[in-house]
């Protein structure tokens, strides 16, 4: 039992996801399994389990965000948990509130979980560590770091279009060095045991310790994604670049972006995956983004499934404590 | 369960499932239910639902449900181990179901079930057949028809095994349900 990792209860239960990293892969394929079970949630006339019902779960949001916080917002609503949008670039903070006072002002309100967004890589973490032992959080993003609700939509989208991961080859391409998108989908690539994971991109966006990554790193997009199974992009990510990275927007898709003639080298039945928003034109051209490979669109309705399972997992764990305390 | 043995045979469940049949396309003639469509509850509901749906011949083919993200003990115990994907392959609007289970005991699985079928949709209506039957419910709801009547000492559970052959199994209740159990019935002891 890893008895370090703030992210598991005593029991090695899910208490809060904060990173990939260290969470071993049979609870990153019990993620995947629960999943299943609420994708179907989306098929009922009434979209709506009643687990969570009678807890709150505070959306903190400290960076824009409108794919993941509306999915998250719609996850927790789904599990008929009560939400709070805290807009707090425009709130307390900006009257001088520092971050721990918000906590604790929302845990007199009786919250239950955070779901945390912030530019500064660790803040999740941070809040994980300094709240009260009933709450849980989730990361939804923090700085270069992690997104790993990202990173499992990610799987369970490529686990539902090609089964086990030991024989797959997947490409990553794109910023790795800005994205904590990135760094999620490889460790969880890692953990759930792909078979060869791999790097594309140009030499200024990729971090230096990239070796460590355990993948194979390319700059020729057409060579990297010879036979990949899984073609994945990530975003230009221009509002966290300083400095001359790229010369171009325009140039880096003469270089890097994706278009159906460089895709021919990939499997014929190879999926294109982005986390999203697209530039179009930039990562890829129109025509692979709404074309028959892509997955897109059902990585979005995935991520609810994901943040739902996510969410019920962790608020789970916070009963069972309940219990013990009952018990003791 | 520490110790068991089985309590009904591959055969005897047989004979008992294809009574069931028998009884149950009696009650829906009776009752003019018309191309019902059949629902069993994972994991032992489904087993014993695909013997009965076979029986039967119905059209339309047969629904899995599961009870995980309705269960009335998530605030106790958290969200069971093993969830799996409900399957309703037809919409269940004016449809006649019949929902089958393996063993009732205290109902709660049943309500768990009925709340499940009403967010997919409003059935005509609903009847409950369960292979067997136990003492021990909890609120009021009672299987239509039955393939086994158990008579149980405290302490003791049955439980199915399968899918193929099918085996109801005698056991002893883990050490904590049966305290609770005591509690709630002290003159047994």
């Amino acid at each position: 039992m890893n008895r370090t990792n703030i992210q598991l209860d005593g029991q090695g239960n899910l208490k809060h996801f904060l990173t990939i990293e260290g969470l071993g892969r049979d609870l990153l394929t019990q993620i995947l399994d629960k999943t299943e079970g609420f994708l179907m949630v989306a098929r009922q006339a009434v979209k709506k389990v009643p687990l969570c019902r009678g807890k709150i779960v505070a959306n903190l949001f400290f960076e824009t965000s409108t794919r993941t916080r509306t999915t998250f917002e719609l996850a927790a609503k789904r599990l008929s948990a009560d939400v709070l949008n805290l807009n707090i670039s425009t709130s307390a903070t900006a009257k001088g509130e520092t971050l721990l006072d918000t906590l604790r002002n929302l845990e007199a309100m009786h919250v239950d979980m955070f779901v945390v967004r912030h530019a500064e890589s660790g803040a999740a973490h941070f809040i994980a560590a300094h709240a009260d032992p009933h709450v849980s959080v989730i990361n939804a993003g923090d700085g270069r770091h992690s997104h790993p609700t990202q990173g499992m939509l990610d799987m369970f989208t490529i686990r539902r279009h090609k089964g086990d991961f030991a024989n797959l080859c997947v490409a990553v391409v794109g910023d790795i060095l800005h994205s904590r998108v990135a760094r999620s989908q490889l460790a969880a690539l890692k953990g759930l045991g792909a078979g060869e994971v791999r790097v594309i991109a140009p030499r200024t966006l990729i971090p230096a310790e990239a070796g460590t990554l355990g993948a194979r790193i390319f700059h020729d997009l057409r060579e990297g994604v010879r036979d990949a199974d899984v073609v994945i992009l990530l975003r230009l990510q221009r509002e966290r670049m300083r400095g001359a990275l790229l010369p171009s927007e325009h140039e880096y898709f003469q270089l890097f972006g994706l278009t159906e003639e460089r895709l021919s080298t990939a499997k014929p039945d190879a999926i294109v995956m982005h986390p999203g928003p697209i530039n179009r034109g930039v990562e890829m051209d129109s025509q692979v983004a709404d074309g028959p490979r892509s997955v897109i669109l059902e990585q979005v309705s995935n991520g609810i499934a994901v943040r739902m399972a996510v969410m019920s997992m962790c608020i789970g764990t916070q009963n069972l404590q309940g219990q013990n305390h009952l018990d003791a | 369960m520490s110790s068991t043995e089985v309590w009904k045979t591959p055969a005897e469940l047989e004979l008992a499932i294809q009574r069931m049949g028998a009884e149950l396309s009696h009650l829906l003639e009776t009752r003019g239910s018309n191309a019902p469509i059949m629902i069993g509850i994972h994991t032992g509901g489904v087993w014993v639902a695909e013997r009965l749906h076979r029986k039967l011949g119905l059209g339309d083919p047969l629904g899995q449900l599961d009870i995980s993200f309705y269960r009335d003990d998530f605030t106790r115990i958290g969200l069971h181990p093993q969830v799996r994907p409900s399957d309703l392959p037809v919409p269940l609007d004016d449809r006649h179901v019949i929902l089958v289970d393996d063993v009732l005991q205290t109902g709660r699985t049943i309500r768990a079930a009925l709340n499940v079928l009403f967010d997919y949709g409003r059935p005509a209506s609903v009847v409950l057949a369960t292979l067997a039957e136990r003492d021990g419910r909890e609120l009021p709801i009672e299987p239509n028809v039955v393939g086994l009547h158990a008579r149980l000492q405290p302490g003791q559970q049955i439980k199915l095994t399968g899918p193929d052959p099918l085996e109801l199994v005698l056991g002893q209740c883990p050490r904590k349900l049966l305290r609770k159990a005591l509690a709630s019935n002290p003159t047994d002891e």
